[in-house]
């Protein structure tokens, strides 16, 4: 059931347990346990919403960084990554396999903002040797939904 | 001048759908749960290799029976799935939708005044189809006592010493009924003790909710008489494509072919190039949609439940089949005042035979958010019309 009730609440967190109960098949009581065990364990951690910031009249600009590190002995990666996660600003971090170390992605006010952040707070750091900044331009989809066009039924209305 | 028309065509009733369809296309932002196709799009990878089918410049006929790797495909995917053979060569026949296959089997299959047994309510086209074949519909009117399902009994009765085919639309559109192994066996018994035949419409086999579709082909003693029909519009969300197969005793699918090959030629080449792709690599996007259907059939029969409207539980295709008795009226007042008052489109039931009267069917190939919107006007309708008794 785990398997089943994340892939539901991963599109839609808002959906009630009453109706989870009901679309699985089992008792509300159940899926308000195995919620409350998954948050407990760190499997979900959080239920975030989805915004096309685009839409709005909010200015944001999203860039993703590529850091190459020197990773230090006994601790690898783990430091220098806490280091960048630290700063508010910065949305997510990741260890990639490949050409550099560190995918940082950050969201700030401007792009003024987001490259202060690189050569003042992310250059300077002593393991950092090289960053590479790309800013995004246009969202397509977005944690699987696409953003770029809406769903229409163009479907027969009435069909045998 | 003479009259230009075949008595044979003029005959036949235009589908009891299409009155319904003129009037939902004329009224505006109608919530439809009329359809009779999945809501999803074919899956991406599917799409792509018809695209690249194009690109690649395979725009020409294919052999009429097919691709010979769709062929085998198909008969790798029924080994897969129901445990039987087939020789790709000369057992499987692509054709133009499942629907094609249907008229196909029964024009290669009947002489006139054979009898058809086609229990309803059903899919629409066997019985003109029956017709246009010179063969004679014989009607088994399915009950909901038990759970819209054909029994031995009912089949046994039916049959005459004209007798030739029976049709099995299972699972079944309109009701959503499913036939699990005890029932086609004792159908598998009646059958081969009559000597009769069987197509066995099996197109919305992926579709089932309690066990895994059994064919009456996996019975012993029935893949010899049997000819079964599938396809990839419902399991794979591909109804545009028009594509399903045939597939059953080389005996009659030659004869089959013969019809195809004049009336057909081939079926559509890019659609086939995207169906050996569905049949490969297409488990994963079946489960998925399975799933969410299964979500959505949940959500119904719990909402039906709760307003207090009678339904047999259906464990398959993409339909509920809800009872109205008891608000005295037919299918058709209530299925038109429920457009008119709550702009909601339902079918009624006697689109698929006059045994369908006093159901409706309403089709689950939507959003729930959609499906909740509409489940929550038919409530008001129904308390409406409560009242009103």
């Amino acid at each position: 059931m785990r398997e089943k009730l994340l892939s539901v609440i991963e599109k839609n967190s808002r959906i009630d347990t009453k109706e989870l109960a009901v679309i699985m098949g089992v008792e509300e009581i159940d899926i308000v346990n195995e919620l409350a065990a998954m948050e407990k364990e760190g499997i979900i951690c959080g239920y975030h919403t989805l915004i096309d910031w685009e839409k709005t009249s909010i200015e944001k600009v999203t860039a993703l960084i590529e850091v190459r590190v020197t990773p230090q002995r006994g601790q690898g990666f783990d430091n220098i990554a806490e280091r960048i996660y630290k700063y508010p600003e910065v949305t997510s971090v990741y260890l990639i396999s490949g050409g550099y170390d560190l995918l940082v992605t950050l969201e700030g006010k401007s792009l003024k903002q987001v490259s202060s952040f690189v050569t003042d707070k992310l250059s300077t750091l002593d393991t950092v040797l090289s960053t590479a900044t790309h800013f995004i331009l246009k969202k397509y989809k977005d944690h699987g939904t696409i953003l770029a066009k809406q769903y229409e039924d163009t479907r027969e209305k009435v069909t045998p | 001048m003479r009259n230009p028309l075949s008595e044979k065509v003029v005959e036949i009733k235009p589908s009891g759908i299409r009155k319904f369809f003129d009037i939902v296309n004329e009224m505006d932002d109608v919530i439809s749960l009329s359809v009779g196709e999945p809501d999803f799009d074919t899956p991406w990878h599917i799409r792509d290799e018809g695209i690249y089918s194009l690109e690649k410049g395979r725009t020409f006929y294919t052999s009429n029976a097919g691709l010979k790797e769709l062929k085998e495909e198909v008969a790798n995917y029924l080994k897969r799935k129901q445990g039987v053979s087939y020789d790709p060569k000369d057992e499987v026949l692509i054709t133009v939708g499942g629907s094609e296959a249907i008229d196909g089997a029964l024009r290669a299959m009947l002489n006139p005044g054979d009898e058809v047994l086609i229990p309803q309510p059903s899919f629409v086209s066997y019985e003109p189809c029956t017709i246009l074949a010179d063969g004679v519909p014989v009607i088994i009117e399915l009950k909901a006592e038990n759970e819209f399902r054909l029994t031995a009994q009912e089949l046994e009765e039916a049959i005459t010493d004209k007798t030739k085919i029976l049709v099995l639309p299972f699972p079944n559109n309109p009701t959503g009924a499913i036939m699990e192994k005890e029932d086609l066996e004792a159908i598998a018994e009646v059958v081969i003790k009559n000597d009769i035949y069987v197509i066995s419409d099996e197109i919305y086999s992926e579709l089932t909710y309690k066990e895994k579709h059994i064919s009456i082909v996996e019975i012993p003693g029935m893949q010899e008489r049997t000819i079964l029909i599938n396809g990839f519009s419902k399991a794979f969300a591909m109804t545009g494509w028009r594509l399903g197969y045939a597939c059953g005793p080389k005996a009659i699918l030659e004869q089959m072919l013969k019809i195809h090959q004049f009336a057909i030629m081939c079926a559509p080449t890019t659609s086939q190039y995207a169906a050996v792709e569905a049949l490969r690599n297409g488990d994963e996007d079946v489960e998925e949609m399975r799933e969410a259907y299964n979500q959505r059939r949940r959500y119904l029969m719990h909402a039906f439940r709760e307003m207090g409207l009678e339904c047999f539980e259906p464990f398959g295709a993409f339909y509920v089949f809800p009872c109205i008795k008891e608000f005295g009226i037919t299918s058709e007042e209530f299925a038109t005042r429920f457009l008119k008052e709550e702009k909601v489109a339902v079918v009624p039931g006697t689109a698929f035979g006059d045994c369908g009267e006093g159901y409706l069917r309403i089709s689950y190939a939507y959003s729930l958010e959609n499906l909740k919107i509409a489940i929550g006007r038919l409530a008001d309708f129904i308390d409406r019309l409560r009242k009103e008794r």
